[in-house]
């Protein structure tokens, strides 16, 4: 089976790949890109390592197939900090020590900025259950939902 | 919110220990740069996959792989007469033990496969599409036996018998047939008959408890590449790459200085990468291929082949005078190892009691096979599952006598000098403090609402400490390069950089913690038995202090003054006695500058066998609600209380004490294996194994108590271990406390639950 050709643009630059028809976006960010901030913990759906944006909707790129990216704009952990600006965050998450092994982090990291995005003033129920589809084995969710909280208070200027 | 509660005055001079700064992997860790075990690549990499057993129980008559070798694009094919043969011999490995004879066997399998999931052979070739088509290309003849999934079930003598060589150990006289008991261990002393004799209250209760994943979110990981002279490289994600390369060696009867490992950034261990599995079999298609090879676990492979702990069936007895003295303890705990021997029924058995002084003490623990894949370490192996069982039954005694149940921990709590039942009398130890502060929490006097309940329970764990090599390198500049080889799976370059800028008086910055390669450093025992911050802490602490000597002999040298004439204070080096005032005192990075007009690089190494590991206790403080109409119960509040001797980097001591909690919570409420009736595994993932996400726990709240260690210059204990083990006993009693009913299974599942709600109903309880 022959390749396709993809073109898109990944955290504001475009690209082009080939790739087989069942190869996912994860597999493409990792392996063609070498993206490797986007992480594979489970390849269904649960674990919300590897979420990007697509269009600017959240999405588990393990369940997006390469193909489905072309023409598509794509945002990933790599393209969060402006240069060595680090996005408010990752500042937070930093200070709040809201990570311990980090394997979940850049997952959580997207979708937090997602969160932000659409409702800047969540309630620590609202963060709660839109960050239910990433996992964290280590922290217990205290420090992560924290530094949310705390981002948002930030952006908001409080 | 945290708090902090000292119990002395020690070391109020510290500058970094005790702050919270930024780690220092932080920024790699929030921008995705990270190098985790399946981030690694080379050029001419081949795809690594296994084959797995589809039966619980079956013997393997053949393997056919010629068709597989004959696809092209595949480039090397191993079964099990890729490994030798392996002596039986078990060999302490932190926590548990390991014999190479099964080793060799779990990562391949041999006469048998053991359980679903047991690999069979693996392949490697040039994309992921080909080694799937190679993999259904293998034929393996099964010959498929009956097979046995529970513990008791197992030690039925009609029972199937996974190995005909095991006769139980620690039994006299040597049983005559073979069986599925691989071991029976006993602690105790005083006399448990004369004990319950003199109690005015004895309770006695069974519980089962399921096995549970360590569910780390990274699935295990490796690269590696051999080349045509056996000079071996491994990257992977690992807990103790030292220990990976030794078992490599081992396995593969390479020498041990041939492999070079590389521990990656870990996403996640909790005991879970102590052992290996991918690595022996990634070197060997490597060696056979000539190229190098990547093997990434599925979540799937993950959860079938790798290590759970055990699941158990308990037995408790305890009895105590109406004056709420505990005076006789005893257990009879059945731990299932999987397919092969060695589950932590010892440690199980050795802990069980440890929070307690008590007189009359019997454990007795059964090692038992079953077709199930081989545990592997999990966070305090063994203690939470006999503690669980242990705290039910003093919550339960506490309830009979009237007494509160902290108060009557309080009563019994172990102190220094109290003999454990395993042996030792403990050293100063902070479980009375942690007891203490439970009962002076706001939260244990907060109201509860309908449906509510609220529980207590204590935990103990040993910590270890082991083989350890630290070294820092001074720069021209005056900043260091501190090489540890423990890695870093929570903080702990961190605490380590801490310590040495602490010793070293510079700052934060100056000092890049790093983790060695296995070529690069002296051998370190692996990241578990919560010993890195205490042991490789020692380490630093050591090769820190050498560099200081050393600056005080390099200072004496430019002064031209004798070396005892030269003191060390607050990061300079000052003349001292007649001489004082005589030189401007110079600082680290002027002395650091002209190292080499007077003697050379200057570097600390220390490597220690760090003895003084003191154990930590930890009391947890849990309120539950539950659902009278669907069984389902949650966590509405929590408070974690233990001593951590003292907490270097206070933020990552919380993350441990909370991380641990919410593993608890999933333990204690969702976690199971489920197996369907021909014994294969029907959830492995996570959306059948649910583990606890954001929208299922409320805040942790924290405090830690400090007991310092007086065998650490700061104090440190061991943290990472003692949080699990006290959340199930914890939630068990809450879950009773609101509706009235003492659940003796894990997990207190809503299908459980609400059949045991429905019975206390019609028999007249509750509403």
């Amino acid at each position: 089976m022959s390749k396709i050709h993809v073109t898109t643009t990944v955290n504001g630059d475009e690209v082009e790949f080939l790739c087989e028809p069942d190869e996912t976006l994860l597999d493409v960010l990792r392996d063609e890109l070498h993206l490797t901030g986007s992480k594979e913990g489970c390849a269904s759906g649960d674990c919300g390592a590897c979420s990007v944006m697509v269009n600017d909707r959240l999405v588990c790129s393990c369940l997006v197939l390469g193909a489905e990216a072309d023409g598509a704009k794509v945002e990933t952990i790599e393209g969060m900090a402006d240069g060595e600006n680090l996005h408010p965050l990752q500042k937070k998450f930093l200070e709040h020590a809201a990570l311990q092994c980090g394997v979940c982090t850049p997952g959580f990291l997207v979708a937090a900025k997602a969160l932000l995005e659409k409702n800047p003033d969540p309630t620590e129920t609202e963060a709660r259950y839109w960050l239910a589809g990433n996992l964290c084995r280590c922290t217990g969710y205290d420090k992560i939902i924290r530094a949310v909280l705390d981002t948002a208070a930030e952006m908001r200027g409080n | 919110m945290s708090q902090a509660l000292r119990t002395d005055d020690m070391d109020q001079d510290l500058r970094v220990v005790g702050t919270r700064p930024v780690r220092p992997d932080g920024v790699d860790k929030v921008t995705g740069r990270a190098m985790f075990g399946a981030d690694y690549s080379l050029p001419g990499m081949l795809v690594g996959r296994v084959l797995r057993s589809p039966h619980a129980h079956a013997i393997i008559k053949s393997i056919d792989t010629s068709k597989a070798e004959a696809l092209p694009g595949v480039k090397a094919v191993v079964t099990r007469d890729d490994f030798q043969e392996m002596p039986s011999e078990f060999i302490p490995a932190g926590e548990m033990l390991i014999n190479y004879r099964d080793v060799v066997r779990n990562v391949m399998a041999r006469e048998k496969a053991l359980y679903d999931g047991h690999a069979v052979a693996a392949v490697a070739a040039t994309s992921v599409s080909v080694a799937k088509k190679a993999l259904k290309l293998i034929k393996v003849d099964y010959e498929v036996l009956p097979h046995v999934i529970d513990p008791s079930e197992a030690m039925k003598p009609d029972a199937p018998v996974l190995h005909d060589h095991i006769f139980t150990d620690g039994v006299e006289p040597k049983p005559e047939k073979p069986s599925n008991v691989a071991k029976r261990v006993e602690f105790g002393m005083g006399d448990v008959e004369a004990g319950f004799a003199s109690a005015d209250v004895v309770v006695e209760r069974s519980f089962k408890t399921q096995p549970v994943h360590q569910g780390y979110i990274e699935p295990h990981a490796c690269v590696a590449s051999v080349s045509a002279d056996g000079q071996a490289e491994l990257w992977c994600s690992t807990q103790g790459h030292y220990v990976v390369r030794a078992n490599c060696a081992r396995l593969l009867g390479m020498d041990i200085s041939k492999i070079r490992v590389t521990a990656s950034e870990i996403g996640g261990g909790f005991g879970g990468k102590t052992v290996v599995y991918l690595e022996p079999v990634a070197l060997a298609l490597s060696r056979k291929a000539c190229h190098p090879v990547k093997m990434v676990m599925s979540r799937e492979e993950v959860f079938r082949a790798s290590g759970p702990t055990s699941g158990a069936d308990i037995w408790v007895k305890m009895g105590a005078t109406k004056d709420g003295k505990i005076v006789a303890a005893q257990t009879d705990l059945k731990y299932q190892a999987g397919a092969f021997p060695g589950s932590p029924v010892q440690p199980g058995a050795m802990c069980a009691f440890a929070p307690y002084d008590v007189e009359n003490v019997l454990a007795v623990g059964y090692d038992v096979v079953t077709n199930r894949p081989k545990v592997a370490a999990y966070r305090a192996p063994g203690g939470p599952i006999s503690e669980y069982a242990v705290e039910s039954v003093v919550d339960e005694l506490a309830r009979k006598l009237e007494i509160d149940p902290v108060d009557f921990r309080l009563q019994n709590a172990a102190q220094q000098g109290t003999r454990a039942a395993y042996g030792p009398k403990f050293g100063p130890v902070g479980l009375v403090q942690t007891l203490e502060a439970v009962k002076n929490h706001e939260h244990y006097k907060a109201p509860l609402g309908p449906n509510q309940g609220r529980g207590v329970a204590s935990g103990f764990w040993f910590n270890i400490g082991g083989e350890t090599s630290v070294e820092i390198n001074l720069s021209e500049d005056g900043t260091a390069t501190l090489m540890s080889g423990t890695p870093d799976i929570g903080g702990s370059r961190a605490s380590l950089a801490m310590m040495a800028a602490e010793e070293l008086c510079i700052d934060l910055e100056k000092v890049r913690p790093l983790i060695a390669d296995t070529s690069s450093l002296g051998y370190n025992f692996l990241t578990g038995g919560s010993r890195v911050t205490f042991s490789a802490g020692l380490a630093t602490v050591e090769a820190a202090r050498e560099i200081v000597k050393e600056l005080c002999a390099r200072a004496a040298k430019i002064w031209e003054i004798p070396e005892d004439a030269v003191e060390w204070e607050k990061g300079y080096v000052r003349p001292a006695g007649e001489n004082a005032g005589n030189f401007e005192p110079l600082s680290v990075a002027d002395i650091a500058k002209v190292a080499g007009k007077t003697g050379g690089p200057i570097a600390g190494y220390a490597r220690i066998n760090a003895q003084g590991a003191a154990p930590s206790f930890g009391t947890h403080l849990v309120d539950v609600e539950v659902d009278p109409e669907t069984g389902r119960a949650w966590v509405t509040r929590y408070t974690v209380v233990q001593d951590a001797g003292k907490a270097i980097h206070p933020s990552y001591v919380e993350g441990q004490y909370q991380g641990g909690a919410v593993q608890g919570i999933g333990w204690a409420f969702n976690e199971e294996y489920i197996y369907d009736d021909k014994g294969c595994l029907e959830n492995p993932g996570f959306l059948d194994y649910r583990i606890p996400v954001a929208s299922d726990v409320p805040m942790i709240d924290t405090v830690i108590v400090e007991v310092p260690n007086p065998r650490h210059p700061y104090g440190v204990r061991g943290v990472g271990e003692t949080p699990i083990v006290p959340p199930m006993g914890a939630i068990a009693n809450a879950v009773s406390a609101a509706t009235g009913i003492r659940f003796t299974e894990l997990p207190m599942s809503p299908p459980k639950v609400l059949k045991a709600l429905e019975e206390h109903r019609a028999n007249g309880g509750g509403d």
